[in-house]
């Protein structure tokens, strides 16, 4: 049995038929570590030794016939700016090198009381600000798929390691498509919640407007499942909603006679690649077979949205990366006569260049004479974004579009070049600005064998339609059954 | 003293730190004086990922304040960050409130200087969170940082620029801490950095109707100390127009030792707060009935309780207003009225003796270590004749030292008045038989002279003889 390629849920049923046992599992994860990861880098930190300890003490529980949850034993990895007491949370920068959280992140918390397993914490771009992972201070982490490509970012560990089958599943965090776009470049399932579905509490800020902390899986019932785990009101995040849980399985039926599709046709337009295009349209003859309505239609307002995005999102970032000051935590220089080079010096030392720019960027937009250009503007164009996505839905269940322009690219095709690098998210962040849910699930290869990522956008809190969405097109499409990574060197 | 020819006008931020059990945005106690960093925690420490939950008491305690100083109350509000790095504001920005502060549009009533009344407009109320304290350590030459404050929540009352000298701004002040007290929204200790102003200055010709530049002094904790800055730097001011200058605007630090004001920092160097709403906070939206329900609960206000004790106990109008500046007081005054019946006398000794014993101590009525029944007592003993006056401040001193029932304490000191008339004519007889100069005088006229013996036989039993049989006493002597 290849343990390592089976879905969480097959392997929740293999535990409960006591055809494997948490040991096993952990086991066969961490030997896969031992002989992928110094390929793929997904890792700032594993725990293979603490973990194998948990699975035998939550092996023993089980045995003794304790009361323990479904997933108990089941490994996870953890995306490095999501906070874990006692562990090393850096993301990925020399700033938090050697910050170990005092703490507990809310998720954190829902996932030990399950009895997951840490596996470990996975690389990003530093702070989460970019979209290839090759931002982050420590390592360039690759994609499974051809090792000299970006993963995607900037939850490109966590994509990364689920995609090469380093971790069964692992969270990852969404402020303009750094769940979805590395989903894609690596053929995995990443759900982005609607913002306020899952608590903040313990995400390191990048722009708290949009952060959201979401499932990246191996397939779109895995995904259904963490977010069962994770969401949720919590008290210590006032944007989290109060709403009823919910369980998200019980939605995923294939069953989408009559459901209406929404194509929003500037997505499609320039700058689209065009096996990207054609993946897609194949997708969508797939949904018409499938019974649902497709019909295109205008989103005209989304070509503002990148813009109006980098504006909030940095405007946001410079406030939240202030408390980075080398005072209590975090790196502190050593070159230092008075207050002010001990701010300077520590923060031109603990930052990238990336972390650097955007905070000079939204350090500008909010200061007084640009205010009103830059910051109130977006804001103004935020609420347009909303409207206008408020107007499609009432007439489509779904809207579809490609998760990214392209496939994954080369490694330091465009690390040099920020706006490029900027683009990368032009189908994912008028979903963040909106506060919607949307999910990436891979709907094709190209010629060569690169995974292609569709991404289907759903009304606030309408997780369920757009997991169904996608797991239709899974069961028919059977992308997993067909395509493998290559590790290819 | 001021140029007759100038017009002061003074504009307040006062804040005041609201007794809230916990902090603003977190569950940590908010008690005074605890051992530095040892109340705190993630969210007050601003730790990484940490976020900020806004406690709603603060947010009633402020809508009580705005209630009870006239002001509008919002019911669409919101929280914003202002954006500065200094090692005390561990966030590197404090959420406060911008353009949309709770409270509005509100003014306080005080006499003026010829006695009419006057409103002073409040622009607005507004809450956010304090910061630490920077704790210069001189062994090693650095600072620590105490988070304990860092999170104790504030209110920021701003007022109109409608002061127009330094004794308004006083009784500015003392209404506005009589108000937060009375509506037990905050302990106002000023010692304790509890209640603070900053102070805005500008002078201009008397007549003209623009504004000069201001100077704003920050941070200032003592009404004594407001009054004299703003004394001295109107008098700056002034003279720099005098001498055909211009005022700069700028942020000044009062030094009370030198008696001056000192520039932090002008115009240029002014900083930008980079303010914008705090995306990790839902706005504030309160329900009318939320604000009526907190109108209707309101306590007696200092001005109402003031015209009730001209009313009912025919106090004069100053000594009702100086009891009411203080809910302490004031409180104290109604217990033992109660208690010994004697409004006027128990009004006289907490304007007088024991006023004055706060002021030379530094202390807050609210830190007045007896109890009003001790008072009371005082009052009753002398009342009825078991000791003087004169005897009654000194048991006063002693309640401050030693507060327990006065009745024991006279009888510890053996401080009980003599009214056994064969131990007063023993000691008149003494006192005429040394002062035969005095009986001379006192025979030829000068009625000064009968003072001087009572006096004389006072110091001789240390202030325990009964004053009116001693001289009853003496005149009939001297009639002899």
């Amino acid at each position: 049995m290849n343990i390592t390629n089976l879905t969480v849920h097959e392997l929740v049923e293999k535990m409960k038929n006591k055809e494997l046992t948490s040991e096993e599992i952990t086991k066969a994860y961490v030997d896969r570590i031992n002989n992928k990861e110094p390929d793929v880098n997904a890792f700032v930190t594993t725990l293979c030794n603490e973990a194998l300890e948990k699975a035998k003490e939550i092996d023993s529980k089980r045995e003794a016939g304790e009361k323990v949850s479904n997933f108990a034993g089941i490994p996870v990895g953890i995306k490095d700016n999501i906070c874990t007491k006692g562990i090393r949370t850096t993301c990925s920068s020399k700033m938090l090198e050697d910050f170990i959280a005092p703490y507990n992140a809310t998720v954190t918390e829902k996932l030990l009381k399950e009895d997951l397993i840490d596996l470990g914490k996975l690389n990003m771009d530093e702070f989460a600000m970019g979209a290839s992972t090759e931002y982050s201070y420590f390592k360039k982490t690759s994609n499974p798929w051809n090792l000299n490509c970006v993963p995607g970012g900037s939850s490109g560990g966590s994509a990364a390691a689920v995609a090469g089958e380093l971790v069964p599943w692992a969270l990852g965090s969404d402020t303009g498509g750094s769940i979805r776009q590395p989903a894609a470049f690596c053929g995995v399932v990443g759900l982005k919640p609607t913002y306020g579905l899952v608590s903040r509490y313990g995400l390191v800020a990048f722009a708290s407007s949009l952060d959201q902390i979401g499932p990246i899986t191996k397939d779109v019932t895995d995904a259904a499942m963490l977010l069962n785990i994770i969401a949720g009101h919590d008290e210590r995040d006032t944007t989290s909603y109060e709403i009823p849980k919910k369980d998200y399985t019980k939605a995923l039926n294939k069953n989408i006679k009559g459901l209406k599709i929404g194509v929003p046709k500037e997505f499609f337009a320039e700058g689209i690649n065009e096996e990207v295009k054609a993946k897609l349209e194949q997708a969508i003859e797939t949904y018409k077979k499938l019974g649902a309505e497709v019909e295109e239609f205008s989103l005209d307002i989304a070509k503002y949205s990148l813009t109006a995005y980098y504006i909030i999102a940095c405007a946001e970032a410079s406030s939240n990366l202030g408390r980075f000051d080398g005072i209590r935590y975090g790196h502190r220089t050593e070159n230092y006569q008075n207050l002010k080079e001990l701010y300077k010096n520590s923060r031109s030392e603990g930052f990238g260049a990336e972390v650097k720019r955007r905070i000079i960027l939204g350090t500008y937009v909010l200061s007084s004479g640009y205010y009103d250009a830059y910051y109130k503007k977006a804001q103004q164009v935020r609420t347009l974004v909303k409207n206008e996505f408020s107007k499609a839905f009432e007439k489509y269940d779904v809207i579809l579009t490609p998760t990214a322009p392209n496939v994954a690219f080369e490694m330091g095709t465009k690390s040099n070049n920020p706006l490029e690098m900027y683009l990368a998210d032009i189908c994912t962040v008028s979903v963040n600005i909106a506060g919607l849910p949307a999910i990436s699930i891979p709907c094709g290869v190209n010629g060569d064998n690169m995974p292609i990522g569709m991404q289907l956008i759903g009304n606030k809190f309408e997780e369920e339609k757009i997991l169904n969405t996608a797991y239709a097109f899974e069961q028919e499409y059977g992308f997993r059954e067909k395509y493998k990574p290559e590790f290819k060197k | 003293m001021l140029n007759e020819n100038y017009e002061l006008i003074i504009g307040l931020e006062v804040h005041a730190e609201l007794s809230t059990k916990t902090k603003i945005f977190c569950s940590c106690p908010t008690e005074f004086g605890a051992e530095p960093n040892t109340h705190v925690c993630p969210v007050c420490m601003a730790m990484p990922g940490a976020l900020p939950v806004l406690n709603e008491k603060v947010v009633e305690y402020a809508v009580k304040a705005g209630l009870a100083t006239n002001c509008q109350i919002s019911q669409n509000s919101k929280n914003d960050r202002k954006n500065y790095f200094y090692p005390d504001t561990p966030r590197a920005y404090q959420i406060s409130q911008f353009d949309k502060p709770l409270c509005e549009h509100g003014y306080i009533e005080i006499d003026d200087d010829k006695g009419n009344p006057k409103k002073i407009g409040i622009t607005r109320i507004h809450i956010e969170d304090d910061a630490g304290k920077l704790n210069h350590n001189e062994f090693s030459g650095g600072s620590l940082v105490d988070l304990n404050r860092a999170g104790v929540p504030l209110i920021e009352i701003v007022s109109e620029p409608d002061l127009r000298t330094s004794e308004e701004v006083d009784k500015y002040l003392k209404k506005l801490k009589a108000i937060l007290e009375y509506i037990e929204v905050s302990d106002c200790k000023m010692q304790e950095g509890s209640f603070r102003a900053d102070v805005n200055v500008s002078v201009r010709k008397k007549g003209e109707s623009k504004f000069g530049t201001r100077t704003e002094t920050k941070n200032m904790s003592s009404f004594r100390a407001i009054t004299r800055e703003i004394e001295y730097e109107a008098n700056r001011q002034i003279e720099i127009l005098e001498n055909g200058g211009k005022v700069e605007q700028e942020t000044l630090r009062w030094d009370d030792i030198s008696g001056k004001t000192f520039s932090m920092r002008n115009k240029e160097d002014a900083e930008d707060y980079r303010y914008f709403p705090e995306p990790d906070l839902v706005a504030i939206k309160l329900s009318k009935e939320y604000i009526e329900n907190i109108k209707n609960n309101l306590p007696e206000m200092p001005e109402s309780r003031k015209s009730r004790y001209m009313e009912e106990f025919k106090l004069s109008e100053k000594d009702a207003r100086l009891l009411t500046n203080s809910k302490y007081l004031s409180n104290m005054f109604e217990s033992a009225e109660k208690i010994c019946g004697n409004s006027k006398a128990v009004a006289n000794w907490l304007l007088s003796d024991i006023s004055r014993i706060l002021n030379e101590k530094e202390m807050e009525p609210s830190e007045i270590p007896f109890e009003a029944e001790h008072l009371a007592k005082l009052i009753e003993l002398i009342d009825k004749g078991t000791i003087s006056s004169a005897i009654g401040k000194k048991v006063v001193e002693e309640l401050f030292i030693n507060p327990k029932n006065p009745e024991d304490i006279i009888k510890e000191k053996g401080w009980i008045q003599i009214s056994d008339e064969g131990a007063i004519k023993e000691v008149v007889m003494k006192i005429l038989e040394n002062n035969p100069q005095s009986i001379a005088d006192y025979k030829a006229g000068k009625d000064r002279a009968l003072g001087f013996l009572v006096g004389q036989a006072m110091k001789e039993t240390k202030g325990k003889a009964n004053p009116q049989m001693l001289n009853k006493m003496f005149l009939e002597e001297l009639k002899k």
